[in-house]
């Protein structure tokens, strides 16, 4: 059973084939056998999932099915989940049992999708080896000597080693895309403001946006077409009438115009990885697709931008966590300035501190105007660079990740060098586009990503341009090793 | 760029998050380094540019000054550390 997309599992729970009850106990068993190999689980809710597929059965025979009711999922630890342990990969929210469900996930259970569990992810979605978890790290399941990618790693890994059919992620800087392109699988960041943030644990509010990840484009549009919608709750939610991400599923790409920004295509890349992209783009040339070259001149400025606003924004989010009204507190604090010092010192992780620490520095008297609204500047400029590429071209293409994944440990020295493994997603974030990660090949037996890159809104367009790719391809179906 | 480690333990404070004497060192290092990276933004001509603070330059709804939430004090509390009848209770301040 685990072998199906989250689109047959749908056909085979309608059909009678089998029962979410069955699928689902057949996913938990899994969990069980395979998860302590990759780490990727931080809490596996068994019991509320098999009464979740109980329901989701009566439901069914009720005649009261959605299109996904039965299928289960699992959702990053940053999604609050009522009653659930909500830890965020961290110490300081080791003990949090979130009281009320995210939109997220409160719209996950009104579709009738059972919960596995929550997926394992670098702190606070800071990190992209997803190293900083407070629960160690997810190994990545084609290679356990690999990291996962991140931050959200743990969603991804589940998804490659066949733990759950499909799972939730977040991307501030690349977090659902560069882990979905070091696990094989797909995911969608979509438009900023298109998946509500609301009990979903802030970053940096202005680029965190939830997806979906799974193994197909299909599956993603039919994941997304549960998440996506108006939030009164969630102040930069967009209000636009809702949308079927499936519309565009069968559009054929022939005549479609495919940008190619040359900043993406020069050095830092492996050549592994330019392979794979090279023949991603024969392909697409077969289907008929056309391809032109645009100049994003400020793409290269990203990354530090990016570490100015993302850090500005974490430094004022997790000023939230005091040890006074949740999460951890230090034993027997001195004094009110002790308490907070101590709380938070033990609370987080190195790269939150360091990340905070940034963050309060480019803010702190002096230098705002130099850090902050220089690099909100840079944004504008970036933003506007992709303006003009779509102008010309309906989507951008390029990899996902410089590398395919890095061995554990090689990169937890040098924040910096961790960083530029984000260099060809944080654009798209400080853009607010949507983009996507799809599976396009292997090198040296380790998966590689595609990316794709969207105008504001264009999510259907591009899990079509996706689906037609995965039609022609078998990579989105390839199983690792020991997870078959 | 180079921050001394009494820049990192004023930021530290600012931040309010404790750090060990002997990992100050380690943050000057890492928090300079990322800092240099952050200082390419230098070499762009910004002049003019408007700073852009939402992607879609989006400005904040407004709604009816009606509430919409109802009061679940005990239950948000059950996450609290300490608190005794309905007040979170950190260590004196007033002495």
């Amino acid at each position: 059973m685990h072998e199906k997309s989250i689109a047959e599992l749908a056909t085979a729970l309608k059909d009678g084939e089998v029962s979410s009850v069955e699928l689902t106990a057949h996913y938990l068993r899994r969990i069980e056998t395979l998860d302590d190999a990759i780490n990727a689980y931080v809490t596996v809710t068994g019991e509320q999932a098999m009464e979740a597929a109980k329901a989701a059965d009566e439901a069914r025979a009720q005649g009261n099915a959605g299109p996904l009711t039965g299928v289960p999922i699992a959702h990053k630890d940053i999604f609050c989940t009522e009653g659930t342990r909500t830890s965020c990969g961290s110490k300081m929210l080791d003990n949090f049992i979130a009281p009320y469900d995210a939109t997220v996930v409160a719209r996950f259970k009104a579709a009738g999708c059972p919960i596995l569990g929550k997926t394992n992810m670098d702190e606070f979605a800071m990190g992209s080896s997803n190293e900083t978890s407070y629960y160690g790290p997810v190994k990545n399941p084609w290679d356990t000597e690999r990291v996962p990618g991140g931050s959200s790693g743990g969603s991804a890994a589940v998804v490659a080693g066949r733990l759950a059919p499909g799972a939730t992620g977040t991307d501030t800087g690349g977090s659902i895309r560069q882990p979905a392109a070091l696990n094989g699988v797909t995911g969608i960041k979509p438009t900023y403001g298109r998946v509500s943030r609301w009990g979903m644990i802030a970053f940096a509010s202005s680029l965190d946006q939830g997806g979906p990840m799974a193994r197909t484009a299909e599956d993603c549009a039919l994941m997304l077409n549960v998440m996506a919608g108006f939030d009164q709750r969630d102040s930069t939610s967009i209000q636009r009438p809702d949308e079927d991400f499936t519309k565009r599923l069968n559009t054929p790409v022939k005549g479609l115009r495919i940008g190619l920004p040359k900043q993406f295509f020069g050095e830092g890349m492996d050549a592994g990885v330019a392979r794979v992209v090279d023949e991603a783009i024969a392909h697409y040339k077969g289907l008929g697709a056309e391809f032109v070259e645009v100049d994003l001149p400020h793409s290269d400025l990203s990354v530090a931008a990016y570490y100015v606003v993302a850090p500005a924004e974490c430094s004022s989010n997790l000023a939230r966590f005091d040890g006074v009204r949740y999460g951890y507190r230090c034993e027997d604090p001195k004094d009110l300035l002790d308490l907070y010092m101590r709380s938070r010192g033990e609370g987080f992780g190195p790269e939150v501190k360091r990340r905070i620490m940034v963050g309060t520095y480019a803010l702190s008297a002096g230098y705002f105007d130099a850090y902050y609204l220089k690099a909100q500047k840079i944004r504008r400029l970036i933003a506007e660079d992709f303006a003009t590429a779509f102008k010309d071209v309906d989507v951008i293409l390029g990899p996902t990740a410089p590398s395919t994944a890095f061995r554990l440990g090689e990169k937890t020295d040098d924040p910096v060098t961790m960083y530029l493994s984000d260099t060809y997603t944080i654009a798209v974030n400080l853009a607010g586009l949507p983009a996507m990660s799809l599976p396009a090949g292997f090198s040296d037996g380790l998966p590689v990503g595609l990316q794709l890159i969207g105008n504001y809104f264009e999510e259907a367009r591009l899990l079509g341009v996706a689906h037609q790719y995965q039609l022609g391809t078998e990579w989105c179906r390839m199983a690792p090793g020991g997870f078959e | 760029m180079s921050l001394s480690l009494d820049e990192v333990r004023k930021i530290a404070h600012l931040a309010r998050l404790s750090v060990q004497e002997e990992d100050l060192q380690g943050y000057a290092r890492n928090l300079s380094d990322i800092l240099d990276l952050v200082q390419q933004m230098e070499g762009v001509d910004t002049q003019g540019v408007t700073p852009m603070a939402h992607p879609l330059d989006a400005s904040q709804r407004l709604r009816a000054d009606e509430p919409t939430e109802t009061d679940q004090r005990d239950h948000f509390q059950g996450n609290a550390p300490a608190v005794e009848s309905g007040l979170y209770l950190v260590p004196k301040v007033i002495e």
